[in-house]
């Protein structure tokens, strides 16, 4: 079978991001970019189905301005087998990249469609649940675990009581958790062979797709700070600075 | 203006997340209904009813709905939804599961993870892991937004008497089953909803050490947390993960135990009233945002601060 990944430039997971002084927006000036972490766990699984046997062909999808093409380059190179670039300005918004991925999945037709659960930047956790409304397909968010039996995809999912399995029918979405599994470092030799895969470039337009923005960004600010706390000396004045000062136990 | 409020509840009664999102619905104004949907629910939708300031409770009550599944509880909340201008859920696995496809089916943005409602279409979130807030204005006429529930103090869950109003409508998108659950089970409050949460991280070193934790926990009425990398090791299953991606925590106390405070955990818990770090390395980051610190080996301290409790 076929399956789709879908992957973000975000900033790298290790850079503590700053809103500018004037508060217009987030400081991305000469920041590291990186795939997202989550769709590298994506990329990841598909590549380990492949090595199964049970996925024959991996294609990847990013939605972004042309420098997102390093991001899916990265995903070629862990063994995607041709990269799909939706050429956007700007941020699109949730909505509008599972839009653009309905679009990508209509002309693909992928049995599987697997996507991080959430990007790193936005934190917003929405793109695979949308496109699974939008295509008519079952979904399988936050998988710890997937296998699939002839026409079915058995999920387990990480939720907030523990753990969750369900079945769903073929063609499905499955968004990644942290514990699906642990993405592989691409070797030299894969990185090379990465930049002769194909990767063509499709538009909104060629989707019918129109890019139309629900949610504007006001103004963006840093979080309280926590004031500087203290050192204690040991266990004893641990305990007292909480009876006491603290006032939290008794 | 009137809102939804989606329910999280076990079919038998009310999860306390629920009554955050009410009061972040009070802070919309305006009218407020709950919709309940699961399988043999009434349990719940009476709860849902006594929730102070509810205007009805409207319970959907079909085989369904009742393990929650995304595919066909969503195409029941937009067919509900038609009557309202908000549709607010909390945050939880369900709420995040959920209202996407909701959002994606009424063709309008969905505003995630809110901590403020700053008037009726402008909201706060935290963005890049909590390190920036932002504040965001959505244009869609109806709005989709789930709740960030340690922003918003819980409405009172007594002295409402809302009538409960069943929902007939069927919707099963036949597209997915449950089959299984493995549900932690325990005596000690929710990790969401403690008031005292004590967390455990790679310095625990294996699973059997996170007992130290417990004698503490069963003396203090704490939920019992972990960082990322001591979920990942093995040490204690995925629920217990507080951070970015895992839970949200903002309880009065917060102890954090071989943690070193990546940014990804403090994003998790930094809204804690009160931290303590105990950490052997004093350059760990997690001391700076700890209100006390205290530099040990945790083996030779958690049996001494459990005794001095």
């Amino acid at each position: 079978m076929k399956a789709l990944v879908a992957v973000k430039r975000v900033v790298d997971y290790n850079v503590k991001v700053r809103a500018k002084s004037d508060g217009s927006d987030v400081e991305l000036n000469n920041v590291k970019m990186a795939i997202n972490p989550f769709c590298e766990i994506a990329v990841e699984e598909a590549v380990r189905l492949k090595e199964a046997g049970t996925v024959s062909e991996i294609v990847v999808v990013s939605v972004g301005d042309k420098a997102c093409q390093e991001q899916i380059r990265t995903a070629l190179a862990l063994g995607a087998d041709r990269g799909i670039h939706v050429e956007v300005v700007g941020r699109p918004e949730p909505l509008e990249v599972a839009k653009l991925l309905k679009g990508v999945v209509a002309k693909e037709e992928p049995q599987l469609v697997i996507l991080g659960k959430q990007s790193i930047d936005g934190d917003n956790n929405q793109t695979g649940q949308m496109l699974g409304a939008l295509a008519g397909m079952p979904q399988g968010t936050f998988a710890s675990e997937i296998k699939i039996d002839g026409d079915k995809l058995n999920v387990t999912r990480e939720v907030d009581g523990g753990l969750q399995t369900l079945s769903l029918s073929l063609p499905a979405i499955v968004t990644t958790d942290l514990r699906l599994n642990e993405p592989r470092y691409a070797s030299l030799p894969n990185i090379m062979k990465a930049k002769k895969k194909p990767l063509d470039v499709t538009t909104p337009a060629d989707l019918g797709v129109e890019i139309k923005p629900h949610v504007t960004q006001l103004s963006v600010a840093p979080p309280p700070e926590r004031s500087a706390g203290i050192k204690v000396e040991d266990v004893a004045q641990l305990v007292d600075k909480l009876k006491n000062e603290a006032k939290v136990i008794s | 203006m009137k809102t939804l409020v989606i329910a999280e509840h076990d079919n038998t009664s009310i999860k306390p997340a629920t009554l955050n999102a009410v009061a972040a619905a009070q802070a919309l104004g305006g009218d407020i209904d709950i919709l309940v949907a699961g399988e043999n629910c009434s349990g719940a939708a009476t709860e849902a009813a006594a929730i102070a300031g509810i205007g009805k409770v409207l319970s959907a009550d079909n085989g369904a709905y009742g393990h929650q599944l995304a595919e066909n509880v969503s195409l029941l909340i937009a067919d509900v939804a038609a009557g309202y201008d908000n549709v607010v859920a909390p945050a939880t696995t369900n709420g995040k599961n959920t209202m996407p496809r909701v959002a994606a089916l009424l063709d309008v943005a969905q505003i995630s993870d809110i901590i403020s409602v700053e008037s009726a279409d402008t909201f706060t979130r935290p963005i890049y892991a909590g390190n920036v807030i932002a504040t965001v204005q959505s244009a869609d006429a109806k709005k989709v937004i789930t709740v960030r529930t340690t922003a918003f103090d819980a409405a009172p869950a007594e002295g409402g008497s809302a009538s409960v109003e069943a929902v007939a409508a069927v919707h099963d998108a036949g597209l997915s089953t449950f089959v299984s659950e493995e549900v932690a089970e325990s005596d000690r409050p929710e990790l969401t909803a403690a008031s005292v949460v004590i967390s455990g991280g790679r310095g625990m070193q294996n699973g059997d050490n996170f007992k130290l934790l417990e004698g503490i926990a069963d003396k203090l009425g704490a939920a019992i947390g972990a960082s990322r990398a001591a979920v990942d090791a093995g040490f204690v299953p995925n629920d217990y993960q507080v951070g970015q991606t895992g839970k949200i925590v903002a309880p009065d106390l917060y102890i954090a135990v071989g943690i070193s405070g990546a940014i990804q955990h403090l994003a998790g818990m930094k809204d804690s009233k009160v931290i303590v770090a105990i950490n052997k390395d004093e350059d760990a980051p997690i001391f700076q945002v700890a209100d006390y610190g205290l530099v040990a080996d945790l083996f030779a301290a958690l049996p001494e601060f459990e005794a001095a409790l």
